[in-house]
């Protein structure tokens, strides 16, 4: 009797566990399969080679518009008209948000909040609805926002392929839409607000990482999962890199975003190759978990890349680091509600619109460093301007 | 005569010795010192203790819920709860360290202690009560925190979990969460051998006996859920000072606790195995998922290794049993 309870237990238990590494943002289609410690292993599915030219050429181009003001900057600019959305202010915009189940987009959000407040008068109302990272809530927030008297619909899809339906839905009722951070497949919406993207960001990393060692340094690989998108682009960039240095990549390991993973991988790595010679990363969130793991063992720590957040930037100030940091900047969150207001106004704007993707450098690196902010802040928000700062990103 | 036929059993047969849990860890140390001989290098094997120290606690504290025929599935939500709070709660001001320490160990008993009493009192199943804990935990932590940690921890805090004393004599470093294991591991084996030890194993062994023979079998299971929050407490302060705050700080832990004593030789279903057992399958899993990284095993993996131990564990674990239902 008892066994059979334990068994069943067992059962659940393991499904449970499933439960606990489940992560809202994976997309089901596809994974990269390489093997730890046999070099990058096949190219990742999600690699397109068009679309890998187009970014690595993005990152040479000069933005049009205000200099100092990414957020306004188009690189490569395609206007179209938008006079059939003219309307008398002042507007109500509504934002179907994927999630705010992580700092990035907790940051995002704020600052597009604060963006709001600067147009004053020009936007009578703003909805905003919290999709919590699931795709059959983001169905329905969209499908209810249609009721509600919209002027313009801004939407940041939790996945493209299950969003685009309802996209397309909202774009049949004749609301301009306008879609950012990750796209649908679909040509719809008004225009398509991103930056330069994951190619641009995994060959930045990449790039520097293997111009500092010898052919065949040894590099570390740390992933957060593999099957989402903007995360496939960016090691698919990198492998491509890698492979044209010759480095040697002993091992590609996914950390699920654990720092506590991500420090005893590491850790391993360290004992089992003595000297590792680089460290990639697909996102900055476990960067100091594994500069910690180096520090804590007593050993230099290696060329590295992380992202903008506080406690990387500071962490590379402090430990005097060999580091980049490229990044998928928050600050493209005030770009939307500037697109819809053009809109609205019947300017014509980019589509898609493609925004600067910055990349901190030794020689900028004091510029993002700000002592008083949050170890978990985004750097580059372009936020600092904007009305209730600090204190509305602490 | 009963009884000492049982304890003859304990001995040589019984899956809750310490005999198989042994075996199986020199094994894989003498595979880990054959690949990687820098490994058993006394800094390295100290860092790796350091490391192990989490799972290790966890895996005592889920022994007495497990001994006394529970389960405790909420101590990784909790675990993350706690690390959570502790970097709000903290906001990396040093000197609210301390307070915020006792708060979290407040925090863990008091879970356990909802744990114990939904689940003696109100006669909930375990297995239910802690798994509505664990998603209560999840939810709660979700709201409070808009869905992404804030704050920070301070160093003083960390310390715990990341730093040691460093140039000792022989050994070269101990850490922190070293010397904080062996003294819960002390306290553990104390209780174990208390009044209250033996109350568990019996209301786990047969709780209709123990029961009727005048035990607080209910006082007993109540407590050892306090205590496996308690462990909770301990281990999430060692976690978020070893790699600071994050999500997924426990994410997991609850299966590898189970998955530890279960390997320790302690019976699912309760009244059988020792504390050391549990806290030596501990060391042995965390031992293991070195081992395959070092034979370049990829990551993913680790958790179909830790079902195909439980899997087998309460295979071995029932196959055994048969004979014992005869005696008893």
């Amino acid at each position: 009797m008892r066994r059979s309870t334990a068994a069943v237990a067992i059962g659940a238990v393991l499904a449970l566990a499933g439960c606990a590494t489940d992560e809202p943002t994976a997309v089901a289609s596809g994974t990269a399969s390489q093997a730890a410690g046999s070099g990058t292993g096949a190219q990742s599915k999600f690699f397109v080679q068009a679309d890998y030219d187009k970014e690595l050429a993005l990152l040479g181009a000069t933005p049009t518009g205000t200099a100092g003001k990414p957020w306004e900057q188009v690189l490569e600019p395609n206007m179209v008209q938008t006079a059939k959305f003219k309307k008398p202010g002042p507007h109500k915009i509504c934002f179907s948000n994927a999630g705010l189940n992580n700092p990035w987009r907790q940051v995002g959000f704020k600052t597009m909040q604060a963006e709001v407040e600067t147009h004053g008068r020009q936007i009578k109302q703003f909805v905003h609805v919290d999709a919590e990272g699931k795709d059959q809530k983001q169905i329905a927030d969209i499908n209810d926002l249609l009721g509600k008297g919209c002027d313009a619909l801004i939407v940041s899809p939790n996945t493209t392929a299950t969003l685009t339906p309802a996209v397309e839905a909202a774009c049949a009722k004749g609301l301009p839409v306008i879609v950012f951070d990750r796209g649908v497949d679909s040509t719809c919406p008004v225009t398509f607000i991103n930056p330069i993207g994951g190619y641009g960001f995994g060959h930045v990393a990449a790039d520097f990482i293997s111009k500092r060692m010898k052919p065949g340094g040894k590099v570390l690989a740390l992933r957060i999962l593999p099957g989402v998108d903007v995360l496939e682009t960016r090691w698919s960039a990198a492998k491509v890199a890698f492979d044209k240095a010759g480095v040697d990549v002993i091992g590609v390991e996914f950390t699920d975003g654990d720092p506590a993973k991500t420090k005893k991988i590491v850790n391993d790595y360290i004992q089992r190759y003595g000297t590792i010679d680089g460290v990639w990363m697909d996102a900055g969130a476990v960067a100091v978990a594994a500069v910690e793991a180096f520090v804590d063992a007593g050993r230099p720590v290696p060329p590295i890349n992380g992202e903008d957040q506080l406690d990387f930037l500071k962490m590379w100030k402090d430990k005097n680091l060999t580091a980049i940091a490229p990044t998928y900047p928050t600050y493209q969150w005030r770009t939307p509600i500037i697109a819809a207001l053009r809109v609205l106004n019947g300017e014509p704007v980019s589509s898609p619109w493609k925004l600067p993707q910055p990349t901190i450098t030794q020689d900028n690196l004091a510029e993002y460093l700000d002592a008083d902010m949050p170890p978990l802040h985004y750097a580059v928000c372009g936020c600092t301007d904007l009305p209730g700062y600090p204190q509305r990103w602490k | 005569m009963q009884l000492a036929e049982r304890n003859r059993l304990r001995v040589r047969f019984r899956p809750g010795g310490l005999a198989p849990i042994l075996v199986i860890f020199v094994v894989l140390l003498v595979l880990l010192g054959t690949r990687q001989p820098d490994f058993l290098s006394p800094p390295s094997l100290m860092s790796f203790l350091g490391r192990s120290a989490p799972l290790i606690l966890l895996a005592a504290g889920q022994y007495f819920v497990i001994v006394a025929g529970e389960f405790d599935l909420s101590v990784g939500s909790l675990v993350t709860a706690q690390v959570v709070v502790a970097a709000r709660l903290i906001d990396s001001d040093p000197s609210r360290t301390w307070p915020v320490i006792l708060l979290l160990l407040a925090f863990g008993a008091a879970v356990g202690l909802v744990n114990g009493l939904i689940t003696t009192r109100l006669r909930v199943s375990s297995f239910i009560t802690t798994l509505g804990m664990y998603l209560i935990l999840v939810g709660a932590v979700y709201l409070w925190s808009d869905g992404a940690p804030k704050g920070g921890l301070s160093e003083e805090f960390r310390r715990f979990g990341r730093r040691a004393f460093e140039d000792v004599f022989l050994v070269g470093r101990i850490p922190y969460a070293l010397l904080i294991l062996l003294a819960v591991a002390a306290l553990a084996v104390l209780l174990t051998r208390s009044d209250f030890g033996r109350t568990l194993v019996a209301a786990g062994g047969n709780p209709r006996t123990a029961e009727l023979s005048g035990v607080r079998v209910r006082h007993a299971k109540t407590l050892a859920f306090v205590l496996s929050g308690l462990a909770a407490a301990v281990a999430a302060i060692l976690i978020g000072g070893y790699s600071g705050v994050s999500f997924q700080a426990g994410a997991g832990l609850e299966f590898g606790a189970i998955t530890a004593v279960v390997l320790g030789g302690v019976a699912l279903g309760g009244g059988r195995g020792s504390v050391v057992g549990a806290m030596l399958g501990a060391l042995t899993l965390e031992t293991l998922f070195t081992l395959m990284n070092f034979y370049g095993v990829s990551g993913a993996l680790r958790s179909t290794v830790q079902g195909a131990i439980i899997l087998l564990a309460v295979a071995v674990s029932a196959m055994r049993s048969v004979p014992a239902k005869g005696i008893q």
